[in-house]
């Protein structure tokens, strides 16, 4: 096996050197009946050439990965800048453990202080953490965190968030204690309901909404935030689209007290749902009660900056059942991938990034909107997603735009949500050309609209 | 004092300042096409009070070379694996294949949106289907879910999956029985994520042997509380427990499950399997036990193995084969639900199934050979320079104390920092708990002969500094960028990101 520097012969001479007579002889401690016989039901060892045909053969597979795309809802296509994956491939990088050891680990800790920074500064927050598993996941841990803090144990929440995300939640709180009250969306905006900040009392811990939500409207957090703030409750913001926050009001000068974003539009590839990576940002006064690893300043004997793990009382592996969550391993090298997006992007590039995933929504939508038979039923504000409402049942439009046109159209919210049959979520990046949008156009137009014209006279 | 220039020691570019004192206004390190549709008016499409006003003040402004020499001189003060040994003990910090990056990155998978339709994705849900059956062999257990991000997210997956069957199997019943057992060597990760699933915790005590109390074990069953038992094996001391079969039985007898902490299966792929020996529910670390990169703190992968009982609890969706193709199964009514969006890390699922097949099944067992005659090689090395407190054979790692030493002033933190001055990354250390000033050596396969010679070389030159040059170890590193930070005072007045100047003083 190439991967093992000792040869046979050495490994043998070792086993010698320890008085052993043979590998067997290194399991003993083992009892022989527990110890396998023969080798794994496994393959046999591959070559790197028969390796690298048969994945290439499995990719080829996935027709998906080389269409146009309109796909978005929690995972998006942008673009990558060449020298993030130059940078995470350093070996002194990716081949890294978590910096325990921080004289020799000060890159790797550097980088989360500028990483925490940047999370800050585009979330309007006052302390990040180094990085939680995804976006959903830094929800269900936010939930957990406004139980702490308030010590109260309702949490309300809008159907308009990413429906996975509130399928996490679900999980996490099912033995905490939690009442998860969910509070339907406005059919009309596409936005959270009035009802949401009605359904908040003193019994609650937290209102949590999705900014932009999962069709894409953007929410008034201002005034949801001042509704939680009156009960004495907090307002924990989701994004799974965190370009908007280039463009958007940072729910941080909203009035939101915890913030959770994915934070895969910074560099990361689509890669089918992961490695992402979870940003989690909050309050000073809260920043005790953080889950998660936090990268704090320090100094030597001889006042040299640095950087070290820091507040580690409240992690699992001081605190043990008491710990603020149980999470060690997190996202480092996708949290590295993120810095150097938007590092290298900086400042301006990602307001422009922003700006065109906007303008180009627009043209997307407003062009749609015009095709007889298609419409957009949410009226609310839109940043890059917007619902398309379509003549006929939105998978079967969907399919026949992939296979006929070979455009991955949207994503049908009947896998969400079973009343909106003819539903469907657009994303627009700065990826996506004018020429890739007018053929969406032409392709709906041809296959559907003209079809509508004669069904629906 | 970032305008104080310090000579070349053993880094190149000790100088580096964080990137938002480097930043220059009007600096620029990207280009994007020109917009190609009618701008409109911002006003129109989103209205002023939901804009941002702030105009992304004090974000960095810097050129593309300014990115590219920020990271490589900061890349430059990080030790890792491809510089040599990193023997974390319970990390199994590995080689990390450069064959298992290439095939991550393969645009078909790369390029691929986690919501394309079933039929569009067939390749890569191929992928996590193999993977599945692939480590369901190396386990012995029959059903799997690779949906959790990291171990200590399935952990908490395994110990959910437990809850839920002991409240399908025992309805109202279920709610006596809320007490985790976990031995006083385990992971923290394991009490925390017992908490998380409504767990209260007792803590079951070692033997002098370094292997868990069975009588003790026994007494905490007899009260009829206990939902189950969370273990590691081998346990974080490196020792097999050998009488797993017979801990398993006293956990089932009691109406319990039995939860293994898969850490270490390092020691056992290919050589024994969790599921012949009783256990009913694993997780596994594809970052520790299958070589996905550590990444300097992740991604994980947490995937989790357990019997056909306990499978109608895994989290949804289950990836499942029919016929000729793959597809995603929703219709899992006693799932304990998703525990992350999409389908979980599945780029280091990629990595994972390169490294098997990669491997072949007998690579599998010659790296469990070598990773554990490499941990041996060590043990029989330093026995007698320092202090070995369980005589029997260790496994895959091997735990040694500071006691012989302390008595000079010498403790574990400064045997660990005066080893970063002989090129080796430090051990585990003061983990597990219950061994006084513990060093916990865990070499991999992925080290040669020599090298692990001049470690045993660096570590008796250590002992023999601490006897007769206390002062050189205990203000070690001497070779480092920075010196031993003041992790005290970090904590007392935490300082967790970078704030423009004005704003600093006005704080």
């Amino acid at each position: 096996m190439r991967y093992i520097p000792n040869s046979p012969e050495e490994r043998a001479e070792m086993l010698a050197a320890i008085g052993l007579g043979s590998a067997e002889e290194l399991f003993d401690s083992i009892p022989e009946t527990l110890r396998l016989r023969g080798l794994l039901n496994t393959p046999a060892a591959l070559s790197e050439i028969e390796l690298l045909s048969r994945f290439e053969e499995m990719a080829a597979r996935n027709a998906g990965a080389r269409r146009t795309t309109f796909l978005g809802a929690g995972a998006y296509s942008h673009y990558i800048p060449t020298i993030v994956d130059h940078v995470i491939s350093r070996s002194e990088f990716f081949t890294a453990y978590t910096p325990y050891q921080p004289e020799i680990s000060q890159g790797t800790l550097q980088t989360i202080f500028e990483f925490q920074t940047l999370v800050c500064q585009l979330t309007g927050m006052e302390v990040a953490n180094a990085s939680m598993y995804d976006g959903s996941t830094g929800l269900a841990e936010a939930v957990l965190m406004s139980e702490r803090v308030t010590r109260r144990s309702k949490i309300v929440a809008s159907t308009s968030v990413h429906p996975e995300y509130l399928e996490v939640v679900k999980t996490y709180v099912q033995h905490a204690g939690i009442d998860l009250e969910l509070i339907e969306f406005d059919n009309e905006t596409g936005q959270a309901g009035a009802t949401l900040a009605a359904a908040i009392d003193d019994e609650t811990a937290a209102v949590v909404v999705q900014s932009p939500n999962f069709f894409g409207c953007v929410e008034d957090l201002t005034t949801l935030a001042d509704a939680a703030h009156a009960r004495g409750a907090l307002l924990v913001v989701a994004i799974t689209e965190a370009i908007s926050l280039g463009l958007l009001k940072p729910p941080g000068a909203c009035g939101a007290d915890i913030v959770v974003a994915e934070g895969q539009s910074f560099g990361v590839p689509l890669s089918f749902g992961g490695p992402y990576v979870g940003l989690f940002a909050t309050r000073e006064k809260y920043a005790r009660q953080i889950p998660g690893r936090l990268v704090g300043e320090a100094y030597d004997k001889q006042g040299r900056r640095g950087f070290v793990l820091t507040l580690a009382t409240r992690e699992q592996h001081i605190r043990r059942e008491k710990a603020t969550s149980n999470i060690c391993t997190n996202e480092g090298l996708i949290a590295l991938a993120a810095t150097v997006y938007l590092e290298t992007m900086g400042r301006r590039g990602i307001q422009e990034v922003a700006q065109q995933c906007l303008q180009k929504t627009a043209y997307a939508s407003q062009r749609i909107a015009q095709l007889p038979g298609f419409s957009l039923p949410f009226s609310g504000p839109r940043f890059n997603e917007f619902v398309v409402r379509g003549p006929i049942a939105a998978s079967d439009l969907l399919s026949r735009l992939a296979g006929e046109k070979e455009i991955e159209g949207g994503i049908a919210l009947s896998r969400f949500f079973p009343d909106l049959k003819s539903d469907f979520l657009v994303c627009v990046t700065e990826t996506n050309t004018r020429a890739q949008i007018d053929a969406l156009i032409e392709a709906l137009t041809s296959l559907f609209a003209n079809k509508t014209a004669r069904t629906q006279p | 004092m970032t305008s104080e220039i310090t000579k070349v020691t053993t880094h190149l570019s000790p100088n580096e300042q964080l990137i938002f004192e480097r930043s220059q206004k009007g600096r620029i390190g990207y280009r994007l096409p020109p917009l190609d549709v009618e701008e409109l008016p911002l006003d129109k499409l989103i209205p002023r009070n939901f804009q941002r006003d702030d105009d992304l003040e004090s974000m960095p402004e810097v050129s593309e070379v300014d990115v590219i020499r920020h990271f490589v001189r900061m890349s430059t003060w990080n030790y890792s694996i491809d510089l040599g040994m990193y023997p974390l003990g319970s990390c199994t910090m590995k080689y990390n294949s450069r064959l298992n990056e290439r095939v991550a990155r393969i645009p078909g998978f790369a390029n691929l949106h986690p919501l394309t339709d079933e039929r569009d994705s067939q390749g890569a849900l191929q992928v996590i289907y193999e993977l599945q059956q692939h480590l369901i062999e190396i386990t012995g257990l029959p059903e799997i879910s690779l949906q959790p991000a990291a171990g200590a997210h399935g952990e908490m997956t395994g110990i959910m999956i437990i809850r839920a069957f002991l409240d399908a199997r025992d309805g109202e019943g279920a709610s006596k029985r809320r007490t985790m057992l976990i031995p006083d060597s385990a992971h923290g990760t394991n009490p925390a994520s017992a908490h998380l699933s409504g767990f209260s915790v007792k803590t079951i005590k070692s033997t002098s042997e370094g292997l868990t109390d069975l009588d003790h074990l026994r007494e905490l069953c007899a009260h009829g509380d206990v939902a189950g038992l969370m273990l590691t094996n081998p346990n974080t001391l490196g020792l097999f427990e050998r009488n797993i079969q017979e801990i398993c039985q006293i956990v089932h007898a009691a109406g319990g499950l039995v939860y293994m902490d898969g850490a270490n299966m390092n020691a056992l792929v290919g050589v024994a399997r969790p599921g012949d020996m009783g256990v009913d529910v694993i997780h596994l670390n594809l970052h520790k036990t299958f070589s996905t990169p550590h990444g300097g703190g992740g991604p994980g992968s947490g995937p989790c193995c357990c019997t056909k009982a306990l499978a109608p609890f895994l989290p949804v969706p289950r990836i499942v084969k029919s016929g000729e193709s793959y597809r995603l199964d929703y219709d899992q009514p006693q799932s304990i639900g998703r525990v992350k969006a999409f389908f979980g890390n599945y780029g280091m699922m990629l990595r994972a199934l390169s490294y098997i097949l990669t491997h072949g099944n007998d690579g599998l067992r010659e790296a469990t050979e070598a990773a554990v005659l490499n941990s041996r090689y060590i043990a029989e090395g330093l026995t007698g320079t320092y202090e070995k407190p369980f005589s029997s054979p260790p496994m895959h790692e091997v735990v040694f104390t500071d006691k012989l030493q302390a008595r000079k002033g010498v403790h574990t933190l400064d045997i660990a920092k005066r080893l970063i001055d002989y090129g080796f990354h430090p051990m585990t250390i003061y983990f597990p708990l219950i061994v006084q000033g513990a060093m916990l050596i865990e070499p991999t396969e992925s080290v040669g002969r020599q090298e692990l010679d001049q470690f045993i070389a660096a570590m008796k030159m250590i002992a023999g500094e601490a006897l007769e040059n206390p002062e050189l170890v205990l203000t070690a590193p001497h070779t480092t960028r920075i010196g031993r930070l003041d992790e005290a005072a970090a904590a007392r007045k935490p300082v967790l990101r970078w704030k423009p100047k004005a704003k600093a003083d006005a704080a």
